[in-house]
């Protein structure tokens, strides 16, 4: 398989606190890869570092074999890696419509137009087709901030994919969602992550999202990966037990969601 | 070009204005001259403001743009109307393409402070400046509009009047496009949520830089203006308070539309005129209460006024 991503001895620290040491990580193309660790084990700073938001103190990250250190989000975006955020980075005062057709705009040129429309026919016709594929077209002319949290992580994941990334890294999905719409909105996401083709990298607390969606699992703990591999594996193995799920129930294990 | 009904609603008034020209006394044309180009700079603030960005400073594109058409007569034989105007745009944009490059780097109270200094390093200059009349300034060359010289007096200042209306509506369209486009949109993003602008692969930096740039063109043509109207130029037009003053118009029209600032500086010149008239030693504190008032109760500006009649909202 092809790899698309590598860090190379990947260390981030802030003073004496070392929030990233001596990560080696190869995901390869068309991935679903969890990312799982207790709260301060790294994992954000393991997204932020390889999305451009966090400089790395040392070490190397390659996409698509070509280095991206020292790269603006921007350029590391336009290069083919989209992100989402723990909590959405949407447009408050916008409408949901609105969020993705500036989207649109933004995957469309990286030098928006002076004086053409943004709001064009054929831009909100794309748009209204996302809200479909996401089903969020009930709030289509809804302001982002007055639309439930699921909803907004959809539109906030919507507008990641619509710059037709290879990679997409997702920062907690599924936080601050309650239970009963976990798996409508991964399945929604895995749907649309699927027909794009795209190689998936997300950060998850719950296990039994990780153990449903994820081909491969990495273990962080106190900034280091402590272990790599499948699920079952991953989540059987005792020193993830002891320092990152605790000794929960096995549940069945399973490849993505219908 | 197809217009919408913002854009026709704005020639007909235009029209109007023009017409209404035609019978008001001198003084009143005067008046809403200087308005009407002190509402082009105040534009300019707008356009930033919508971007996050508030520009306590643009009183230095003001000066440059009524310096430039100043000194164009006085030192370059440059005395086609249009041509000063354009050449103050130019110099406008050569500006603000270089402070552009430091200024867009910052947000908040930092680029309002930087914008201010800017000005203020202007106003030194020309305070310094003995060639150019230092305090107290100098007199703008006679012009001409085409090869045709205006009579002085009520001929000169009626086609000033009517250069004005012409270029605010000419301005107001392509601002009121520009709000629409991609470019305007995009900045009012950068306004609500920078982070994931970023992340859209966008730089917000070349964005505000853009619109930096566009909001001195367009500021500099209400100055080159305004020294047209009044036939004189001095440092005053760089000073702090010139620029305050344009952030306070854009308070009291708000950024509902691009017809707020011109109501605005219209109901500020008013204001002003008839508070130095019968308080003339308190006529700030008239202006402070008509702020305080406006934030009040119009916290979206006097355009509040005009979007709450359409929606049909009480107040």
């Amino acid at each position: 398989m092809t790899c698309i991503l590598e860090t190379r001895s990947l260390n981030k620290e802030f003073g004496a606190v070392i929030a990233a040491k001596d990560l080696n990580v190869q995901i390869n193309k068309g991935e679903v890869v969890g990312v799982i660790g207790s709260n301060g084990a790294g994992k954000t700073t393991f997204i932020n570092m390889v999305t451009g938001y966090l400089k790395p103190t040392r070490g190397e990250i390659l996409f698509n074999g070509k280095s991206i250190m020292g790269h603006s989000p921007r350029a590391i975006t336009r290069a083919g890696m989209a992100r989402s955020f723990q909590v959405a980075q949407l447009f408050p005062e916008m409408t949901v419509l609105d969020n993705l057709i500036v989207a649109l705009a933004a995957a469309e040129s990286a030098r928006p137009s002076f004086l053409s429309p943004l709001r064009s026919d054929a831009r909100i016709a794309r748009a209204e087709e996302i809200l479909k594929e996401f089903g969020v077209e009930n709030y289509r002319n809804s302001l982002v901030t007055a639309v439930p949290q699921g909803a907004r992580k959809l539109v906030d994941i919507a507008m990641a994919l619509i710059g037709n990334p290879q990679m997409l890294l997702l920062d907690e999905p599924t936080s601050g969602v309650s239970v009963d719409e976990k798996t409508d909105l991964m399945d929604t996401v895995m749907n649309a992550v699927r027909q794009h083709g795209v190689t998936v990298l997300f950060v998850e607390h719950d296990m039994d999202v990780v153990e449903r969606y994820v081909s491969r699992v990495l273990a962080f703990y106190s900034g280091e990966i402590i272990a790599d591999g499948e699920p079952a594996a991953v989540l059987a193995d005792q020193q993830v037990r002891d320092l990152v799920t605790g000794h929960r129930p096995t549940t069945k294990q399973g490849n993505g969601a219908s | 070009m197809r217009l919408d009904k913002t854009e026709i609603s704005l020639g007909l008034i235009a029209l109007a204005c023009v017409l209404f020209g035609f019978v008001s006394p001198g003084w009143l044309i005067f008046l809403l001259t200087i308005a009407l180009a002190k509402a082009l700079v105040v534009q300019g603030v707008v356009m930033q403001m919508r971007s996050g960005l508030v520009s306590f400073g643009q009183g230095l594109f003001y000066c440059i743009g009524g310096y430039t058409v100043g000194m164009g007569g006085q030192f370059f034989g440059i005395h086609d109307a249009i041509a000063a105007l354009s050449l103050g745009m130019f110099v406008a944009i050569v500006v603000a393409m270089l402070l552009g490059l430091l200024l867009t780097r910052y947000r908040e109270i930092f680029f309002a402070m930087l914008s201010l200094a800017f000005s203020m390093i202007l106003f030194g200059i020309l305070v310094k400046s003995q060639e150019l009349g230092s305090t107290d300034g100098f007199n703008v060359h006679d012009w001409t509009l085409f090869g045709w010289a205006p009579e002085a007096g009520a001929g000169s200042q009626h086609t000033v009047f009517t250069m004005t209306v012409v270029s605010g509506l000419i301005v107001a369209v392509l601002i009121h496009r520009y709000t629409k486009a991609g470019i305007g949109v995009i900045c009012e993003a950068v306004r609500e949520n920078e982070v994931r602008v970023e992340y859209l692969g966008l730089s917000p930096r070349w964005l505000l830089y853009g619109n930096y740039v566009a909001a001195a063109a367009v500021s500099a043509l209400g100055g080159g203006l305004t020294a047209l109207a009044t036939g004189h130029v001095d440092p005053e037009m760089a000073y702090w308070t010139t620029s305050g003053e344009f952030v306070f118009i854009a308070l009291l029209g708000g950024l509902g539309h691009v017809a707020a600032p011109f109501i605005a500086a219209i109901v500020f010149s008013f204001v002003r005129t008839y508070a130095i008239e019968f308080v003339p030693h308190t006529w700030q504190m008239i202006l402070g209460f008509t702020l305080l008032a406006v934030i009040i109760f119009l916290p979206k500006g006097l355009w509040s006024l005009v979007s709450r009649e359409k929606t049909g909202e009480r107040a």
